[in-house]
């Protein structure tokens, strides 16, 4: 009785130590779910879920104080695919935080118009605005991810949002089906006229 | 040599419809009004144009080039002016515009002097060097500039060449015909292609429909005998000529996945871009024109020619005896009958004013619509298997559809989905006749757009978290500048202090306002040597004050 009492306690030390050494030395750094929600979310850094970026609201998802429905520029699918990664229940894009954009936009700065204040440099989230005091600010388009955080702060209104042109190069067969669809709303709206006559 | 042919998965038998465009002999286009040169004509970064509007141009003049190395540099066919770069209808599946050369062709073709080179002098990377150069990209229907894949294959090292003159889709006989008219230039570019990669043994491989150019190909080779090297004819199935497929009928072996045949040795070149290789290590000429097929039922009288790139494609209309229909030449109506590249893999165009480009082999008019233009309305999947009997890729074609329908990209990858070659034949055998291939492009593109977005949010992130943490140290360093100040001062008073310890603060303030007052009353000034008239107003001012000090008091 006594021995068995010994081996068991015995064995529960050494798995005891086994798992406090593994606990140190397999240490993960940083929180993997956070990293894996972030990777999810389209890194606008647009501040429309109400958190200051991606990875604040990734933080506040995973520690469970925040929906997962407040990212507009990721839309519904980003929705999708977070219901899918934390197994909880496909939410509807919340409406408060704003519309899903179908087309990237990128911000263009009316350059005859800037007057060089520097606040939309200080408000873009990932430095995609060049330009220095009272000289003219321009847009490094490939770098915006059309936020609109610089639209705000600019005091004269000189930055547009405009939609990113499809070009030859990025452009992608359609499913028969959608084309289909779109055939049939190009020919419905060259009808419209004729029925005006 | 003998060579044990193999045979991929799957294939069709088709009808060829080759004799049609056969039976006229290789004619020179005639030069049309005014050529359009797209910028980009080739696989990679698009060029940019080295001549400005209003320039004129001579015949071989460099016009645009690129310093990416996958590209290559486009020169002007025949001598005019560059009447605009703008955009214009391009040939290509969008059916969009793209940035163009316009030359308005002046009719004199004037060539710039070709400085003459002795390749026989020349090293591989000279070689390599020239072809670049020169503009050279492959012919067989991807447009990948030569040069890259040259320098690459000759990195990599090569045992076994194989020279493309399957030519397996129906209609097409541009490599027919030149293999019958120009077998020497094409044995010729082989052996530089030998000299530049040194391979153990080189096949050409030609399809057994074409009789008259095997024959031509080896008497071309009995002519100027080259080392291990033989014309293989094998059968003819449709897509023999595809790269992966013809490796597998000439050596049995297969390309894994995600490779490519330099991976295991093996260099495929089409016969066209051997001949285009002989012309620019002889004359020193750069790629300026091809031949094309104009062929189908639409036009009267189909063949091939050699035509200028940038020739629109009306003007080869023309040339081909015309519309049948006459009211295919309206914009409207050639949409749907005009393809470019065969009927299999080939595209419509959206109009008859696009140009010949440097993939450009085969021009189809057909009075039906051979494409499907009502993609959508298909029967529905009824599981025969057909499909994958045939697919040359061994793939699931059925599954793929699947996944690619409802949208299940990342199971459409693990089915191998970008081994998908598109060469159609799921689609042709289909009794359901589903645009499968149009599926699989969708889902191709669908993926590679979500690769480009993960990128570019992948770099957004970095941005981001590289101005948080350089706004944070600049906030850090703004706090310790600012706490070192304030340490700076309260050390600065606590010296002070220790100074001024021994005397009492207010019995100091004291003692400097007396000073002060004592300071006031020896100051007088101007008091010696007064005349008695001043001494008396003086005295007569002092008895006013004390009398009005009296008074007050």
């Amino acid at each position: 009785m006594i021995i068995a009492i010994l081996t068991i306690s015995a064995m529960a030390g050494i798995f005891g130590l086994i798992l406090g050494y593994a606990a140190i030395r397999f240490k993960v750094e940083g929180n993997p779910i956070v990293d894996q929600i972030d990777s999810l979310l389209p890194q606008t850094q647009c501040g429309q879920c109400t958190y200051p970026g991606c990875r604040p609201y990734a933080e506040a998802i995973a520690n469970g104080e925040a929906p997962i429905n407040q990212c507009p520029p990721g839309g519904q699918a980003t929705v999708v695919l977070l219901a899918d990664l934390l197994d909880v229940e496909v939410l509807e894009l919340n409406a408060e935080n704003g519309d899903h954009n179908e087309v990237p936009l990128v911000a263009f700065i009316r350059e005859e118009t800037c007057i060089g204040c520097t606040l939309c440099i200080q408000a873009c989230p990932v430095d995609a605005i060049l330009g220095s005091a009272k000289h003219m600010h321009t847009i490094i388009a490939d770098e915006c991810t059309g936020c609109e955080l610089c639209l705000p702060p600019c005091p004269v209104d000189c930055i547009d949002m405009i939609p990113i042109k499809q070009t030859i190069d990025d452009w992608k067969w359609s499913l028969p089906g959608e084309v289909l669809a779109g055939i049939e709303s190009s020919s419905a709206l060259a009808k419209e006229p004729a029925h005006g006559h | 040599m003998d060579i044990k042919l193999s045979h991929f998965n799957g294939g069709i038998h088709l009808d060829d419809h080759k004799a049609e465009s056969l039976t006229q002999p290789l004619q020179l286009a005639s030069l049309p009004e005014q050529l359009i040169l797209p910028l980009k004509q080739h696989i990679g970064e698009p060029d940019k144009p080295l001549i400005n509007v209003g320039d004129r141009v001579l015949r071989g003049q460099l016009i645009a080039g690129s310093s990416s190395p996958i590209s290559a540099p486009i020169h002007a066919p025949t001598s005019g002016i560059v009447s605009a770069i703008e955009h214009r209808l391009v040939p290509h599946a969008s059916g969009q515009n793209a940035n163009c050369i316009v030359i308005d062709v002046d009719g004199k073709d004037e060539s710039i002097e070709f400085e003459s080179i002795d390749v026989s002098q020349m090293q591989a990377a000279d070689m390599i060097n020239h072809i670049r150069r020169l503009g050279i990209v492959g012919l067989g229907g991807a447009s990948f500039p030569t040069s890259p894949k040259l320098s690459r294959g000759n990195d990599l090292g090569i045992h076994t060449l194989i020279i493309n003159g399957a030519e397996c889709e129906p209609y097409i006989t541009c490599d027919d015909s030149l293999m019958q008219n120009q077998a020497n230039e094409v044995i010729r570019g082989i052996s530089y292609l030998q000299r530049m990669l040194t391979p153990t043994k080189t096949l050409i491989g030609i399809e057994d429909n074409k009789s008259k150019a095997i024959e031509a190909m080896k008497l071309a080779l009995q002519s100027q005998p080259l080392v291990n090297t033989e014309v293989v004819s094998i059968p003819t199935i449709y897509p023999s000529g595809g790269e992966k497929q013809l490796i597998q009928i000439l050596t049995g072996k297969q390309i894994p996945t995600g490779r490519l045949a330099f991976d295991i040795g093996i260099f495929c070149q089409n016969v066209g871009t051997c001949a285009a290789i002989t012309q620019a290590l002889e004359l020193n000429q750069p790629m300026m024109s091809r031949i094309v097929t104009i062929s189908g039922d639409g036009v009267h009288q189909p063949g091939n020619w050699i035509a200028l790139f940038g020739t629109p494609i009306k003007h080869l209309v023309g040339l081909a005896g015309g519309y049948v229909q006459d009211g295919l030449n309206k914009s409207n109506n050639t949409q749907q009958n005009l393809v470019m590249g065969g009927p299999m893999m080939g595209f419509s165009l959206a109009s008859d004013e696009v140009p010949i480009v440097k993939a450009s082999n085969n021009i189809l008019v057909m009075q039906q619509q051979l494409i499907a233009q009502k993609p959508g309305i298909h029967d529905e999947c009824v599981r025969c298997g057909k499909c994958a009997e045939v697919c040359p890729a061994k793939l699931l074609p059925q599954q793929l559809y699947w996944h690619s329908r409802s949208k299940e990209y990342e199971k459409a990858e693990e089915y191998n989905l970008f081994d998908c070659i598109e060469c159609g034949c799921c689609s042709a055998v289909c009794p359901s006749q589903i645009p499968l291939v149009q599926y699989y492009r969708a889902s191709k593109g669908e993926i590679r757009a979500t690769q480009q977005a993960t990128l570019k949010s992948d770099r957004a992130r970095i941005r981001f978290e590289f101005r948080e943490k350089r706004l944070l140290l600049k906030k850090q360093q703004e706090e310790d500048k600012r706490r070192l100040k304030r340490e700076a001062l309260l050390k600065r008073s606590a010296e002070k202090k220790d100074n001024t310890q021994a005397i009492d603060p207010i019995q100091a303030a004291l003692d400097r306002v007396k000073a002060k007052k004592g300071m006031k009353v020896t100051e007088q000034k101007n008091i010696e040597g007064l005349t008695a008239g001043q001494q008396k107003q003086i005295d007569e001012a002092d008895a006013r004050r004390r009398a009005a000090r009296e008074q007050k008091a």
